[in-house]
């Protein structure tokens, strides 16, 4: 981050501007990942008018940074017309597709509607690997189609390597055509539950001698020696650090309208189908409960000498059962950077005890979950 | 500098108010820019059919206690350094940006 964002980022911050939204348009899509953590129904989108009306009011509560996502954000007919609003509002629009409908009549119309860049999702360099974890015969050879229109437009491409067991050697392969393309390169290798509190996927996860080659290759970590050095456990600062930006600068929409602080921690937090934008990110109680939590606030980790390194995604812990509590997927991480266990990953070991994951849902369901134990429980009715 | 000169925010931007401040983007370099708040003021008035005379006239003159000439020649050197990193249209004659995205030249 350069001095300037980091300024910026720190001005919203103490201003509590949400400067970053990511927002799904549909979790509709036209491939069927086998690591995907969405389902691919229509539940009730918004609509062109109510999206329209959303980003009218993220504009007016300063969001400057959008990335528009899915399920595959060309399957919404209305696609474009919701682009070229939100470049009116003047947004710094951030796409993730999967590219397989980006033809060059699209990649004209994306460069002529200045998005900053464009995320296509390429797992391998062999197609037969790709296309099984797609399950799309030829949609390798199609996002790549994509990446060479929109790189030829002059479009930064950034191409996601997300890693686990059937690709987990092919990220070199990915990383050189992304080279050779001027696209960068970024990958993840964590795998993360379905939404529905399914956790079968996790199984794709890559192991820990797989996790160990990726965070000792210096073209993708840096300094080798600096990121896998020994933890030294938290010094006073770190206490007092926030986990991350979600809910803090960044938040999350869904295609219903339903507010998160992060689109990998689904902590139903309002719906702007029933509330302003702003007032759900000023006044949410989930918000704020995310807002005050430090490292200080939570138990295990403020005391685990991976504390002040660790990369804990606050939205993982959720899903583990606790947002205060550590990500299991973290500790592991941690673990294979620096080769030495934390106390929570040993016991967890020993344990051998299955996660309990939060099953996600919208507050819509929240709130009939609530009436219906409300009517089983209320006097009033018997 | 003689004649009337106009200054328009160019489509190939993002932008957003933080506090007294602006944020802009160039679309084309991800460039990043903050814009003071006097700088701002004339980001703000930058439509494409109010000189720019005007503008520091009636924006930063009314509002700062500062010199019309001095604030004139702020404002020139602050357009054309805006101007050469593309994200704002600067010409001697009023500025006609397009009615949609798709239609301009961004």
């Amino acid at each position: 981050m350069s001095a300037l964002m980091a300024e910026m980022v720190d001005k919203a911050l103490k201003m509590k501007i949400p400067l970053s939204v990511q927002l799904d348009l549909t979790y509709r899509c036209n491939e069927r990942c086998i690591h995907c953590y969405l389902d691919h129904d229509d539940h009730g989108e918004m609509t062109t008018a109510e999206i329209k009306d959303l980003l009218d009011q993220m504009a007016a509560a300063g969001v400057f940074f959008l990335t528009i996502s899915g399920g595959e954000i060309l399957m919404r007919r209305d696609f474009y017309e919701i682009l070229e609003h939100a470049r009116l509002r003047t947004f710094s629009v951030k796409l993730k597709t999967n590219g397989v409908l980006i033809r060059k009549k699209e990649a004209d119309r994306l460069h002529s509607l200045g998005v900053e860049s464009v995320q296509i999702s390429i797992y391998s360099h062999h197609p037969e690997v790709h296309d099984a974890i797609t399950k799309m015969p030829g949609s390798l050879k199609q996002s790549m189609n994509a990446v060479r229109l929109l790189r030829k437009h002059g479009i930064h491409v950034v191409i996601a390597n997300v890693l686990m067991v059937q690709n987990a050697h092919d990220y070199q392969g990915v990383r050189a055509l992304a080279i050779e393309l001027g696209a960068q390169f970024i990958m993840d290798p964590t795998i993360t539950p379905m939404m529905d509190g399914d956790r079968s996927i996790l199984s794709l996860n890559v192991d820990q001698a797989s996790l160990r080659e990726v965070f000792r290759n210096e073209a993708l970590v840096g300094n080798v020696e600096e990121f896998c050095a020994p933890p030294q456990g938290p010094g006073e600062d770190a206490l007092d650090m926030l986990p991350c930006s979600a809910g803090h600068t960044a938040c999350y929409v869904s295609p219903y309208g339903d507010v998160y602080p992060c689109v990998q921690f689904p902590l139903p937090s309002g719906n702007v189908r029933r509330t302003k934008f702003l007032d759900i990110w000023r006044d949410s109680p989930q918000l704020n409960e995310v807002r005050s939590i430090t490292l200080r606030d939570m138990p295990s980790c403020s005391k685990c000498t991976h504390g002040g390194t660790c990369t804990r995604c606050p939205g993982l812990a959720y899903l583990e059962g606790n947002m205060r509590g550590p990500s299991y997927q973290d500790c592991e991480k941690s673990y294979a950077r620096t080769g030495i266990p934390s106390d929570i990953l040993k016991k967890m070991r020993a344990s051998q005890a299955p996660l309990q994951l939060v099953q996600i849902q919208g507050l819509q369901q929240v709130a009939q979950d609530l009436v219906v134990a409300a009517t089983a429980t209320c006097p009033a009715g018997t | 500098m003689s004649g009337k000169r106009y200054v328009a925010r160019s489509t190939a931007i993002a932008a957003r108010e933080i506090g007294d401040e602006t944020m802009v983007m160039s679309a084309t370099t991800s460039t990043l820019f903050t814009l003071d708040e006097v700088g701002s003021v004339i980001w703000e008035a930058a439509d494409g059919v109010t000189s720019l005379d005007e503008i520091v006239a009636n924006k930063i003159c009314a509002q700062y206690d500062i010199a019309p000439e001095v604030a004139l020649k702020d404002a020139e050197v602050f357009v054309e350094a805006l101007a050469k990193h593309g994200i704002l249209l600067l010409s001697d004659e009023p500025i006609v940006q397009p009615n949609s995205l798709s239609e301009g030249t961004v």
